[in-house]
């Protein structure tokens, strides 16, 4: 731990209203956003990011600091957020009953010709090229948000890794550290992730194509 | 397509796209992967959209709001009050 982390530690422990606020802020919003890639609505979200800190005052009396602060945090966020979003799963039917699909092909094998084909293995038509799309469409509300239902309708596990790296910019360590799962492991999940998106992508731009 | 002296498939290539950018991929393996893009437009174009997927990915910010800072810190103070 850090001389600051260690501070903000001792002090969150004393019910110092300041450090809380101070780690609100600094975690805040990225708790909201695994807790939101786990339950269908901000709402429940927000309610799990409530949920997270009493668990974090509830339990910073026994941080040892044997990860840092942050993981511990945002691991107890995404505990609760994978918990509370199974419980919504029973009640409400949600696109996301993905299975853990990790063995799972990148691309579906259809794309590809079979044995016969004149080049077994290869693609059986080549995907379209987006770099004909205009910057503003790619970046735009809509395309972004297919990303973000793509990302959500990912085994969980996958979208914790794809939340952290792709949207959070953490490195391979650390996403290892705080799910507490092996590199290789970090780097198969992270594939089956940016692979789904991918194919998500590719059926928005092709059906949203306007034939010219 | 795959094309004699390629020795990996398209479909073997876009397994690769990740350990590729991670930098994982064993130098004889990178080798053919680079070997295989440069002659390979539908795995180009493959590449490519991997590489926007995670641009667009990194993007995706809007449902990021502040969150409800007054509402948790009620909680803190109902949680200091019952402990």
């Amino acid at each position: 731990m850090g001389e600051t982390e260690s501070e903000l530690v001792a002090r969150l422990r004393a019910g110092d209203e300041a450090a809380f606020l101070a780690l609100v802020d600094l975690y805040g919003a990225l708790m909201l956003r695994i807790a939101r890639s786990h339950v269908p609505s901000a709402a429940v979200a927000e309610e799990v990011v409530q949920e997270a800190w009493l668990g974090v005052l509830a339990g910073i009396g026994r941080f040892e600091g044997r990860s840092s602060l942050k993981t511990w945090i945002l691991r107890i966020c995404a505990n609760r957020a994978k918990t509370r979003g199974e419980r919504e799963r029973r009640t409400v039917p949600m696109s996301s009953l993905a299975p853990e699909d990790d063995d799972a092909p990148a691309v579906d094998p259809d794309r590809f010709q079979g044995p016969d084909g004149r080049y077994p293995g290869g693609w059986a038509a080549f995907p379209q090229a987006w770099q004909a799309l205009p910057e503003e469409r790619l970046l735009a509300r809509e395309t972004l948000g297919c990303v973000q239902d793509a990302i959500r309708g990912l085994p969980s596990r996958q979208q914790d890794v794809i939340v952290l790296r792709d949207m959070e910019g953490w490195s391979a360590e650390e996403v290892c550290e705080a799910l507490e799962i092996s590199e290789a492991n970090q780097r198969v999940l992270l594939h089956r992730a940016r692979s789904r998106v991918r194919g998500a992508l590719e059926r928005y731009f092709e059906a949203a194509a306007v034939p010219a | 397509m795959t094309r004699p002296g390629l020795e990996v498939t398209c479909r073997e290539f876009v397994e690769l796209v990740t350990d590729y950018f991670e930098g994982r991929l064993p130098d004889d393996v990178r080798v053919r992967f680079e070997d295989h893009v440069e002659l390979c437009p539908g795995c180009a174009t493959y590449l490519e959209q991997m590489r926007t997927t995670v641009r667009l990915t990194s993007r995706v910010d809007e449902r990021e709001r502040r969150p409800e800072v007054a509402a948790l810190l009620e909680t803190f103070r109902n949680f200091q009050r019952s402990g």
